[in-house]
């Protein structure tokens, strides 16, 4: 997992709240288990029509929006089935960054886990950024540059450092393995935090 | 503390904690099944090319597979999926295996209670986020994603934030029209799909003293609907005697301290309850039956984890019993265990009868899998736990849920239909 510190890049914006795991790729693609090459199935049914032919005017197909990093989208982002397949497709499409006012608890801690930023901000903060064509994130100071706009957003502390030190947890463990001996031999709670 | 908190510390080894501390966990018991197996064997892989050593796991006797989403086999992807799920089960000698086609198996959440796999006062994690359902038996139980779970299956233990909890309050015991699927409908209406985020949604008073645990699971099910961390309910004399007629011994339950805190608490009036139906797209929109649109249904679903429990197939029974279903019915029982007691005490018969199909266990349409997907336009009603945009199948079908009995009534009316409402 490489680290995150800060990124300049496009912004999609995704006026919907609620939007699902499901939503985000959907159940037809959970039976495909390599990592990589989720990204064309992202949000793969507001995309194409039945017959597989693509839907025109969904904004992520927008040659304007081409290769953007930036995700911004309302509240309760990634709720629904727990699959980690849906950070994988947001991923594989080239985001690094999901601005939303809220997000669900498993969605939240696979994006950690897989070094996607999830950027919690004030609702009206998003519905700002949606209205903006770029901006910088910086981990370090948690802040959003869009034009002459800094918005502050919120990530809790442990999870900043899993992903500005690009570990992910099992790495993590390795590098702890000496203070991990230690707690079996302690029999006490390491204090890695 | 209160039990969540208790669960958590102990597992941690530590004498107290509170919530928003991070703790490291032990972990008593993992599940995956065959949407998240193969998901976690691909992280596996990618450990192994980073030269990561995953030979061995932390504790195979801990761990279980489910085959539930995609079985029987619905087509060659599925089925070599389970083909790679059984080639990892016999790698890594996992404990429990439960395969369709070879006795008991049924839909994770399900088996979990049913062969007692859980025990009140352990940790819990599974690759699915309905983990939540087993936290009925008093245990901490949550979802986790594949590479967590890859994680616990190496190491045995995982990361929590201790989540606050929230006190949802039952006065008395629900009347015989109101099912717990009404209670948990209620309460993701008031408090909305995110109300319960990262929280611990408990459930206590005299109406869940009286309730079976067939209907806590049903609460903690769907708690994960309001985006909680974990649903749970205090071990009582019925939970540990559902443990044991599953063959469970050495129960060592966990039970809150006197003066627990909760961080919000929520009071509800058994006698005040409706039949409700959350309407289409989202479960959080409530409305009584009663005051439900005229649709027209094309199909009612008795089925999955939340709803085709033994229980729920009793509900069911008793509505369609000398009555005929007008519309498509399908009835999928959620495990072989309860299909059997179904067939035993003449269930069967009467579904038969009333002209419904019987299916074996499976996830199958409540995913939008197979057994059943909707059609473009089709509106169901459903005893599962979530409506969104294609949950069930076209993302131009609509799904309503409810209650088993009030899926059972609407069978036989066609329309949204209150069971206190059939002729």
């Amino acid at each position: 997992m490489k680290s995150f510190t800060a990124i300049s890049g496009g912004i999609i914006p995704l006026g919907r709240s609620n939007v699902d795991t499901d939503q985000i790729i959907p159940k037809q693609f959970l039976k495909l288990i390599q990592r990589t090459g989720f990204g064309e199935f992202l949000f793969h049914d507001w995309r194409h029509e039945p017959d597989g032919s693509m839907r025109p005017g969904f904004i992520l197909d927008d040659p304007a929006y081409k290769d953007s990093k930036i995700l911004v989208t309302g509240s309760n982002f990634g709720c629904g089935s727990s699959r980690e397949h849906a950070v994988w497709a947001l991923c594989d499409y080239g985001f690094e960054v999901i601005v939303a006012s809220s997000f669900a608890d498993i969605f939240f801690s696979n994006c950690i886990k897989n070094g996607l930023l999830p950027a919690r901000v004030g609702k009206e903060d998003a519905l700002t950024l949606m209205q903006k064509k770029e901006a910088r994130v910086d981990l370090i100071s948690q802040t959003i540059t869009a034009e002459s706009h800094t918005i502050p957003f919120e990530i809790d502390p442990q999870a900043k450092k899993i992903l500005l030190e690009g570990l992910d947890d099992i790495a993590r463990t390795l590098n702890l393995e000496e203070k991990i001996t230690r707690f079996e031999r302690d029999s006490k709670t390491p204090s890695i935090l | 503390m209160n039990i969540t908190e208790k669960i958590l510390a102990r597992a941690s080894g530590k004498s107290s904690i509170s919530p928003g501390d991070v703790t490291f966990a032990n972990v008593d018991k993992v599940m995956m099944h065959d949407v998240s197996g193969p998901g976690v064997i691909k992280v596996f892989e990618k450990l192994q090319k980073q030269g990561i050593d995953t030979e061995k796991l932390w504790d195979p006797s801990r761990v279980w597979v489910a085959e539930d989403h995609f079985v029987p086999s619905a087509e060659k992807i599925s089925a070599e999926n389970i083909s790679k799920l059984t080639a990892f089960v016999k790698k890594y000698n996992i404990g429990r295996h439960f395969r369709y086609g070879m006795g008991q198996y049924g839909i994770c959440h399900t088996i979990s209670h049913e062969e007692a796999m859980v025990m009140p006062g352990d940790v819990y994690v599974g690759g699915d986020s309905h983990t939540n359902t087993t936290g009925a038996l008093g245990a901490f139980a949550c979802g986790l994603g594949h590479t967590d779970i890859a994680y616990v299956l190496l190491h045995g233990r995982i990361w929590f934030r201790v989540p606050e909890t929230y006190y949802f309050h039952l006065d008395a015991k629900l009347p015989d029209h109101i099912m717990a699927k009404d209670l948990i409908l209620h309460i993701i209406g008031e408090i909305g799909t995110d109300g319960g985020a990262y929280r611990a949604m408990q459930f206590g008073g005299p109406g869940i003293d009286a309730m079976s645990v067939q209907s806590r699971l049903t609460l903690c099910n769907m708690t994960t609907e309001a985006g909680a961390k974990c649903g749970i309910v205090e071990p009582d004399q019925k939970t540990i005697q559902y443990l044991e007629s599953r063959g469970a011994t050495n129960i060592n339950p966990v039970t809150g301290d006197a003066d627990a805190q909760y961080a919000k608490r929520f009071e509800y009036e058994a006698e005040k309850l409706e039949p409700l139906v959350a309407e289409p797209f989202s479960p959080e929109n409530t409305k009584p039956v009663r005051e439900a649109p005229t649709v027209e249904l094309d199909k009612s679903y008795i089925g999955s984890c939340t709803g085709a429990k033994y229980e729920d197939l009793v509900a069911v029974a008793r509505i369609l019993k000398g009555r005929k279903v007008r519309i498509r019915t399908e009835i999928l029982p959620a495990a072989i265990s309860i299909y059997r007691r179904a067939m035993e005490n003449g269930l069967l018969s009467i579904f038969l009868d009333a002209g419904a199909t019987i299916g074996p266990p499976t996830c199958g349409a409540c995913c939008g899998a197979h057994m059943g997907v909707l059609a473009k336009d089709e509106i169901c009603i459903s005893t599962t736990n979530r409506n969104f945009p294609g949950r069930m199948g076209h993302v131009e079908s609509q799904t309503y849920l409810a209650s088993p009995l009030v899926a059972a009534a609407s069978a036989v009316t066609g329309k949204i239909t209150d069971p206190r409402d059939l002729p």
